[in-house]
Order: C-alpha cells, then structure tokens, then sequence
C-alpha cells in the first residue's frame, strides 16, 4: 500500500517552470530519499506537496485523498508534516510554545497535547532543560530537534524533512539519522531531502535523484549507491563501501 | 500639585483612547504588515453606533449603567465585523500587489466611511447621552470625573485581557507565530485567513471601545473625529515599536500625558510639534521604537 502518490507533477514561479512532470511513491514504513544538487527543485517538491506553492499540474494523493488545490492547514490535518528547509522556528517564542503550535490542531484536547509533548521532550532530553528558552536563541542542533519535534507532535502518517542535517556537525546528523529510522520501524512514513547522499542512501529503502525538475533515477537506496551516475555527481566517483 | 494631578489623569483618559486605537493599527501591522489607514474611521464608526445603541435605549428607562454595557458590546461586536469585512472586501484581494494599491485602497475604506457616516448622521455634531455627567471626587485639589476613573479603569482591563489573550490562548499563540513566519504557521495547521480576520475583529472591537467612551467623555461626535485620533493613535503605535502590543499601550498613554502637559503647561498650539519632536528623538536614538525588538536572527 502506497500512502503518498506523485503523479506528473509540475510546479513553477512566474513564468518559470521548476518540475516538469516528476512521479514519486512513499510508502509506510519507508525511508525515500529524494537527492539532487542546489537548485534542483527538492524544496519545490516538498513545498507542492504540503500546500505552499500551487500545483500547476499532474496529480498528489495521500492516501488515496487528492491534496490538488487543498489549502496547507488542511493538509496539516491530513497527516502530512513538513520539517522545512532551515526550521523555520518562531524564534521569539519559547521551545513550549513552538511545541504547542506543532499541536495547534489538537487544541481542544489539551491533555492529550500535554502528553505528546511530554513525549517529545522524552524523545529530545536536550528540549526538556530549554522548554522556555527562546527557540531563536538554541543552536543548530537543538532547533532541527525543536523542528523535528513540533511535526511529530500530531502523529503525520507522513513525515516529510527538507535537508535535517544542513550545517550540524556529524554526531548529531547521526542522532537525528538515527531518530528518523526509528520513526521509520514504528510505521511512519518518510521522504528525505538531502543533500549528503552518501549518509542519506545508508538510512533510506528507495531514492530518486531530481535533476533539473526532472527524475534522473531511481531506485533501491542499495543499488543506487553502486549506480555510476549516481556515484559521479554525488559521491565523488568512489563507491560508497 | 492640583494641576499636575489633574493633568495626569486628563492625560491617561486621552491617553488610553490613543492606546486602544493604536492596538489596531500594531496588531495589524505584525500580522499583515498593513498600515491600516482606514482604522481612525473604524473608530469613529463605533462612536456613531454606540451613539445609535444609547440613544435609542434613552426612552426605554433602562438603568444607565446596563444601556451603556449593551452600547458598547454591540458596539464592539459590529464595528468588529466592520473591519473583517473591510479587511476580507477591500485589503484580503490585494494582499500579494504592491504595497502602494492597498495603501490606496486603505485611504479609499477611510473616505467611504467618513462619506457614509456623513450621509447618514449629517455633517453636524452629535450628542452623547448624558449618563452621569461631570460627577466625580476631589484628589489632592484635583477635580477628577468618574467617568475619567471609568474609562482608564476599564481601557487597562482591556489592555490586560488582551496581552493575556496574545500570550496564553491557542489563537493568540498563533497571531504570534504568523507574525514570524507565516508559510511556518501554515504548516502547523493554523488557518492563517481565519486569524488575521480575528486580528481585525480584535482591533476594531477595541477602537469601538475608545469610540464610545470618547463620546461619553467629549460629549459631541462628528464624521470627521478619527482623523486625529487616528493620526496620534498611529503616532503611538510607531513610538512604541509597530508592531508590538505592549509597545502601543505605553505609546499611547505616554502621548495622552504630553498633550495633557503641553497643553497646561504651554499651549495646546504646541501639542502636535511636542509629540513629533519626541517620536523624531525616540526614533533617532531607537529607530524601532520605544518596545521594538531586534529581530533574533533565524538559523
Ligand atoms: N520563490 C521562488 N521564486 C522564484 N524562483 C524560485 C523560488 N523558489 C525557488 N525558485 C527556483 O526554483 C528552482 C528550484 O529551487 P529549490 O529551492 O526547489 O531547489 P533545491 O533543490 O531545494 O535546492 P537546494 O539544495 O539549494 O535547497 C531554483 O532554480 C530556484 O531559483
Ligand atoms: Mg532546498
């Protein structure tokens, strides 16, 4: 069963088109993983699929819901959550309120919220000590967590990151790796955005390489690894060991 | 000393109209960044209509104090609906064009509303119903009106239900979040229309507030009152940081209490050169107001 469908999908500013047309599946339980060098149009997809650019033409269905001219808060409620590229934190409001927006949708059962965001902090030991710290003043690495944390509070079938571990050191790329896998064993869903392909193909089932608004390849994240092109534009020419 | 005591209290009762005026203008500005023009004469408007609501209410032998509660809650609540359906017909449409179009529109909505108002109530001035009168107490030697008492009493209730509302409810959590980053805000599933609509409700509701009780404590209302407050109100805004709430309570008050002092102590001729030569000093040696933040820079 596949939750996320792309079908042809086209998206553009102004006069410019950015994808022409790309086919993507995500399904439960799986890491895809979508590659591609700056200004390949990743962001683009990301942002057509959770609402906030209009989509020009081709399909996106959620499991089974079309999500075609469906307005982003709607979207939220779907279940589909979207890290955005940078955290995109309300820097002046403290990591408890950047928590409770995450779960703005579930205000009217501030229990239940209470606990996801218990939860959260359980998940993310480093928020718990900075609940009222000001989001705009944690490092790096605490505001991907802050950001990380604000979309799973609503349970998204769905979980889509746009490059999680842009400018944090390797340690931490490697912990938020390693929550992003668990959330994969418990079920969720996930597309990936990044631009390490490397580390980004040890953690994901499938992947596609966006090239120019267009799919270049795609497959196992495995055979992709040993796929030349791949290796080429991406990891330096040396095969990933 | 009487004098100063008087001045005071002339100078928070003004004061506070500026204040609750200037909440539109602030919380507008963070949330759309819209100079809403148009929000002196929604002001006035709510005046004409608490106007409408006591005067008809003045043959019915209500008690006073109950006619003037429905004046203003049904004051409030329609001038609120007036600026949601200014904000949804004439700025909602315009939202992506340029800056100057809604500006245009905004002085458009300012004269439409000054133009029906005169239409309706005719270029004269009206009356407010004499609820109470100047009946009020001595302090220090100063004459002060219960009604003065009234208005600061109930504008800082206002001003503190609604800095409570911004900082410990859901909605007022997210008008905080869309100030920031709306594309964000969406993403946490907040309907962004919906809350810029409650935004205006709220400021409208709230210079219907300043409208009615400027009635009560001036007496007369005309078509054309809201281009001063307006003008100083959004003075306030921008003296205490636009966009920021706490920042246009402490603009106003502070530019209710000089042209209480100017006019006492010099001549109210001086009054406007007064408040523009201490905004022109603040914003020189703080260009973003008396509360304005600096940005925390994103990540
Ligand atoms: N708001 C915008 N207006 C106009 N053009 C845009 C806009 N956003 C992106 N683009 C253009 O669309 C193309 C794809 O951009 P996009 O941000 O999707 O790339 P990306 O693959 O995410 O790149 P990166 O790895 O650098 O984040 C680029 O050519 C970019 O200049
Ligand atoms: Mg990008």
């Amino acid at each position: 069963m596949t939750l996320l469908v792309v079908e042809g999908l086209r998206v553009g500013y102004g006069k410019v088109e950015v994808l022409h047309g790309i086919d993507i599946t995500v399904g439960p339980s799986e890491i895809v993983a979508l590659l591609g060098s700056n200004g390949a149009g990743k962001t683009t997809t990301l942002r057509a699929l959770s609402g906030l650019e209009p989509i020009r033409g081709g399909g996106v269905t959620l499991g089974g819901t079309s999500l075609v001219g469906v307005p982003a808060h709607r979207i939220a409620a779907m279940g589909l959550a979207h890290v955005p590229e940078r955290r995109r934190l309300f820097a002046p409001l403290s990591v408890e309120e950047n928590l409770k927006l995450g779960g703005y949708l579930m205000r009217d059962k501030p229990a239940e919220l209470k606990q996801r965001i218990e939860i959260m902090y359980g998940l993310f030991p480093r928020l718990a000590e900075r609940r009222l710290q000001l989001a705009g003043t944690l490092s790096g690495g605490e505001q991907q967590m802050v950001a990380i944390a604000r979309a799973l509070i609503l349970k998204p079938r769905l979980l889509v990151l746009d490059e999680p571990s842009m400018g944090l050191a390797p340690l931490i790329v490697r912990s938020i790796f390693g929550i992003v896998r668990r959330l994969r064993d418990e079920g969720m869903a996930i597309l990936l955005v990044e631009q390490n392909a490397r580390q980004t193909l040890r953690i994901a089932d499938r992947a596609y390489v966006l090239e120019n608004g267009d799919i270049l390849v795609q497959g196992a994240a495995s055979a992709l690894a040993q796929d030349p092109r791949v290796q080429a534009a991406y990891l330096g020419g040396v095969a990933a060991a | 000393m009487s004098e100063f005591i008087q001045l005071v209290i002339a100078g928070l009762t003004t004061g506070s109209f500026y204040a609750l005026v200037a909440l539109g203008y602030t919380m507008v500005y963070g949330i759309v960044r819209l100079i809403n023009f148009a929000h002196g004469d929604i002001f006035m408007v709510g005046a004409f209509l608490g106007w409408t609501v006591l005067t008809t209410l003045a043959a019915t032998h209500m008690p006073w104090g109950i006619g003037l509660l429905i004046a203003l809650i049904l004051s409030m609540i329609l001038t609120g609906g007036l600026g949601v359906a200014v904000e949804r017909f004439a700025y909602q449409p315009l939202l992506s064009a340029p800056p100057l179009s809604i500006l245009i529109t905004a002085l458009g909505v300012s004269l439409a509303l000054e133009n029906g108002v005169l239409l309706i109530f005719g270029p004269g001035f009206n009356t407010y119903p004499q609820l109470i009168g100047s009946a009020g107490f001595v302090l220090g030697g100063a004459h002060i009106t219960f009604i003065q008492v009234g208005i600061i009493i109930l504008s800082f209730l206002l001003m503190a239900g609604l800095y409570l509302f911004v900082h410990h409810t859901f909605i007022g959590t997210a008008m905080r979040a869309l100030a920031v980053d709306r594309d964000a805000a969406r993403l946490m599933g907040i309907n962004v229309e919906r809350v810029i609509q409650i935004t205006f409700f709220l400021g409208s509701s709230l210079a219907a507030v300043a409208g009615v009780m400027e009635g009560l404590y001036y007496t007369e209302i005309n078509f054309f009152m809201g281009f001063i407050v307006g003008l100083r109100a959004f003075t306030a805004a921008v003296l205490g940081g636009i966009g920021n709430i706490p920042g246009a309570m402490a603009g106003g008050l502070l530019i209710g209490l000089l042209e209480a002092f100017s006019a006492g102590y010099i001549s109210s001729r001086w009054t406007d050169v007064i408040v523009f030569l201490v905004l022109i000093g603040t914003l020189v040696v703080k260009p973003t107001g008396l509360f304005g933040e600096r940005v925390v820079e994103r990540m």
